[in-house]
């Protein structure tokens, strides 16, 4: 190893880090606590019918003629453009709600409407969802703690599902500030982040425990410097490129899957610092050493496996 | 020597592309809009007669068509159109001219070289979300499934104790426990006696009294298994009527199925009329049980009706018109072997069922007794109202068929046999026809959705463009910052994407819009791998090694990492798959795929490659 290179000093700024993701974490919790998120229909249940016009009509006329059928309820809103209306209608209500609404629509516009979808959730289908997402996000966090315990080493552990927890909740805290809908494809966008950001944290972990092992003379946070200044140019490539290609899906994706891009804008940059910081500051603050990883003949069996 | 990959290694990924290149080749191949027909029952055959009359009848209209020829099978016929928004108005066209007595449903008629899809190759399966089209989620209410049984037994029961003149007070618990009080040792034992003959289901037991004097219990319970049997039956059952009625609405590749416990998923594909499809899923096929009429009878009593599956000589019967019992009253009805191992069908009624079929049977012994099997269809007829608008409308009706006719031999009551039937197969369709007709337990539609079909196009639309833009992208960066590599990567990504669309159409897997967003993180994500293999290639130089070492060591050291973290990665995508549903399901799988192809083109892929270029040979310098 040549020792010229530059080695950038994060781990001095770590005390400024760990206050600003706990601040950031607290805030989104508290953010989550009072003003909760904004579930989609997926979640809450009911119906919701989009439709297209032939011209643009205002939205409170659309309004009006619904309330006079008895649909006073009903929040009506454009959809991408102001030819695309979309009526949500709140739980609790039958699966026959959506043609009914669909036959006043037609009813209210000259030239007809086309549909492009209706879509009806029971209440308890929704509420099982919830559950199930829950309990999704859990048993993932739950796997990649053994996967990584057995791996790599308890304390790499730890530091990687402190992360995973920081992005899902910093993710949530975002979706609940700005109050966009939470749906199904947002709670798989948010296994995603899991999955990318552990990624991340693993790259990285796996330096550390490379240099922790291979590097002597050094302080376990001079490694772990060292460690993030190796990896950093590639943690900083693939995010750029994985953020490209969301950017690229959020502008022309079309809107059934903006939220979905958009979590994963939010959650794979949020990763992206993670996998710098809070693994690392972890592994600090729990006095990560040379002597936390003495099983070195395991290395050496997997070394054969080259491509 | 360093860099150089031994032939078979340089073959297996010559075919891996191959076979990805094969299999992904069929989604090039764009399907035709088409209407396909298929005869209303099953004997009907399609010929050319009738695909030359929609033909005519489609050029009346100005509908541009081509290629409307009958299946092979010869029960449908399929011709196709030239835009796909003549599709519709063909389907009514078409409907018109052939009249009814036929299915006319909208389908995408295959464009796959005959070679390519006799190699099983074809185009991957889109999504309702995609192609668009109705999905229903239907639950069964198999607690109520339960109750009525219950119900049937306790009152069941009390008649049967009281025709045998064993005092006692019998009622159902809310646990759905059949309770019973008896005033002597002896009543009791008689009751548990009976219970255990006729009511094998049941498991009844003494019940101590506690210290109460001359009081007595029993209790009868249904066990876990037969109440999941009965679960189980009602869901199955729905299944199968559900199948039937979906036939009916003529949809083309429907999907029916089991989801969880208590739940059914139907999808259909293209179908437009949601509020139609949702009338035809939720209503009942009905039964009635009535005696086969003297040959003396007055005409205005008695009615002639067809054979349901005609071929053993009558083709049609007399019955009487009164009714003996309708479909309501039937619990159950399950084909099995007699004693001689003849097939039987045996049916279970209620118990007001059984005391109906009791006084009338009583009476009839010797004569016949015929179900009648009711369907709900519908006529279409045209006309013009004032305004010169085309007016479709649709009058219902009931077909009644007779599903079966045997000789009553003994008074009926709550449970009787149909004997005398010639093969166990229709055993089992008439037992099948008999629980169809018989109100199932109730279903509840939980979840729909319908996506048009302007929107499902539009989804393909948009989700390929940002493919093809977070693919340009990406390439451009990588090309820019790793130069040699970077184009070699590149390849690798294209390869991966070729893979992946070859795998999924291979395992048969739908796309769905979530799918695609699947696709697209995957581009995004497959980089990795080269990102992490070329910059420690970079270290390496840097730490002074030779090119050729530089790349040897880059690949191997890489190697550890790339795979710890695509591992855990897999792992999520796998409980997504497992907790999730619909579209969560859909992104899981390309997800995993994604991994899996993106760590084999990453890492051999390129590794090829650079051997190709770089390796064998003295280099000085690398290009990254």
């Amino acid at each position: 190893m040549s020792e010229e290179r530059i080695i950038i000093r994060f781990m001095a700024a770590r005390k400024v880090a760990s206050l600003l993701s706990a601040a950031l974490v607290i805030a989104s919790i508290v953010l989550l606590g009072v003003k909760g998120l904004n579930f989609g229909l997926d979640f809450t249940g009911g119906t919701l019918i989009e439709v297209i016009y032939e011209e643009s009509v205002p939205l409170q006329e659309v309004r009006n003629s619904l309330a006079e059928e008895g649909f006073e309820n009903a929040i009506v809103v454009n959809f991408g453009s102001d030819t695309d209306v979309l009526v949500r209608l709140p739980q609790g209500m039958s699966p026959e709600l959506g043609d009914q609404v669909l036959s006043v629509l037609e009813a209210g516009s000259p030239g007809g409407v086309e549909l492009r979808r209706i879509e009806f959730v029971g209440p308890q289908v929704g509420e099982e969802l919830r559950e199930q997402g829950g309990l999704a996000v859990l048993l993932a966090l739950i796997v990649v703690l053994i996967y990584v315990a057995m791996r790599f080493q308890l304390k790499f552990a730890f530091g990687a599902v402190a992360a995973l927890g920081h992005d899902v909740i910093i993710t949530l805290g975002v979706f609940s500030l700005v109050g966009w809908d939470f749906d199904l494809t947002v709670l798989a966008a948010v296994l995603a982040v899991i999955g990318y950001s552990l990624n991340d944290s693993i790259v990285v972990a796996d330096r550390i425990r490379e240099n922790l092992r291979g590097m002597r003379g050094h302080t376990p946070l001079e490694i772990i410097d060292i460690s993030l200044t190796d990896t950093l140019g590639r943690t900083l490539v693939t995010s750029g490129t994985t953020l490209l290609v969301l950017i690229a899906l959020a502008l022309v994706g079309g809107e059934m899957i903006h939220s979905f891009a958009l979590a994963l804008l939010v959650g794979i940059a949020v990763g992206t610092y993670s996998s710098i910081y809070v693994v690392a500051s972890l592994l600090v603050a729990m006095k990560i050493s040379q002597e936390d990883l003495v099983v070195p003949e395991k290395e050496g069996a997997e070394v054969d496996e080259l491509p | 020597m360093l860099n150089k990959y031994p032939l078979w290694k340089n073959l297996l990924i010559m075919a891996v592309l191959g076979i990805g290149l094969l299999y992904a080749s069929p989604n090039l191949y764009r399907p035709d809009p088409a209407v396909q027909i298929s005869g209303d029952s099953s004997g009907m055959e399609i010929t050319a007669v009738q695909m030359n009359k929609l033909s005519a009848a489609l050029d009346a209209q100005g509908i541009e068509h081509f290629g409307a020829e009958p299946g092979e099978d010869g029960r449908s016929g399929l011709v196709r159109l030239t835009h796909s928004d003549d599709q519709l108005r063909a389907q009514k066209v078409i409907q018109r001219a052939l009249g009814d007595g036929y299915v006319v449903a909208l389908n995408l008629a295959s464009n796959t070289p005959k070679w390519l899809s006799d190699l099983g190759a074809e185009a991957m399966k889109l999504g309702l979300d995609l192609s668009g089209g109705v999905h229903f989620l239907l639950e069964v209410d198999t607690d109520s499934a339960i109750a009525t049984r219950l119900e049937h037994y306790t009152t069941g029961i009390k008649k049967a104790l009281r025709e045998d003149r064993i005092r006692g007070l019998i009622n159902l618990s809310e646990e759905g426990a059949i309770r019973g009080k008896f005033r002597t040792e002896e009543a009791r034992d008689k009751a548990l006696a009976l219970i255990r003959k006729e009511y094998r289901e049941l498991t009844a037991q003494r019940v101590d009294s506690k210290g109460e004097d001359a009081v007595f219990y029993m209790e009868a319970i249904l066990s876990e298994a037969k109440r999941k049997e009965i679960e189980d039956y009602a869901v199955s059952q729905n299944l199968t009527t559900l199948r039937n009625r979906v036939n009916e609405l003529g949809v083309s590749e429907p999907l029916v199925q089991r989801q969880g416990r208590n739940r059914i998923v139907v999808e259909l594909p293209g179908i437009q009329d949601t509020a139609e499809a949702k009338r035809i899923l939720g209503k009942t096929a009905n039964l009635e049980f009535r005696l086969e009429a003297r040959y003396d009878a007055d005409a205005s009593d008695r009615e002639q009706f067809q054979f349901r599956n005609p071929g053993r000589g009558e083709p049609s019967a007399w019955l009487e018109r009164d009714v003996v019992i309708t479909g309501e009253r039937v619990a159950n009805a399950q084909a099995s072997f007699d004693e001689n191992g003849m097939p039987q069908v045996s049916i279970t009624l209620d118990s007001e069922g059984g005391t109906m079929m009791h006084r009338v049977t009583r009476h009839n012994i010797n004569r016949r007794l015929g179900v009648l099997f009711i369907e709900r269809k519908s006529r279409t007829s045209y006309s013009t109202d004032e305004a010169g608008q085309e007016q479709v409308t649709r009058i219902p009706y009931d077909e009644k068929k007779i599903i079966s006719l045997a000789t009553i031999r003994d008074a009926l009551g709550v449970q009787f046999r149909i004997t005398g039937l010639d093969a166990p197969g229709e055993a089992a369709e008439l037992a099948l026809l008999l629980r169809a007709g018989a109100l199932a337990a109730p279903i509840d539609f939980v979840e729909e959705r319908t996506v048009g079909p302007s929107l499902g196009a539009e989804n393909i639309e948009k989700g390929l463009l940002s493919v093809q833009i977070g693919l340009g992208l990406v390439a451009v960066f990588m090309v820019i910052y790793y130069r040699v590599f970077g184009v070699v990567s590149v390849i690798a990504l294209a390869f991966n994407i070729v893979v992946m669309v070859g795998c999924m159409s291979l395992l048969g897997a739908t796309l769905t819009l979530p799918g695609i967003a699947g696709i697209v993180l995957t581009v995004g994500m497959a980089v990795d791998a080269n990102v992490l293999i070329f910059s420690r290639i970079r270290e390496e130089i840097a730490a002074g090694q030779s090119p050729q070492q530089a790349i040897n060591t880059g690949y191997g050291r890489a190697f550890v990492t790339i795979m710890d973290a695509n591992i855990t990665t897999l792992i999520v995508a796998v409980i997504l798959y497992a907790v999730g549903t619909g579209p969560v399901r859909g992104f899981a799988v390309t997800l995993s795929l994604g991994i899996i192809t993106s760590m084999f083109t990453a890492i051999m892929g390129t590794r090829a490659v650079v051997n190709l270029i770089y390796g064998g040979r003295r280099v000085t310098k690398l290009a990254i």
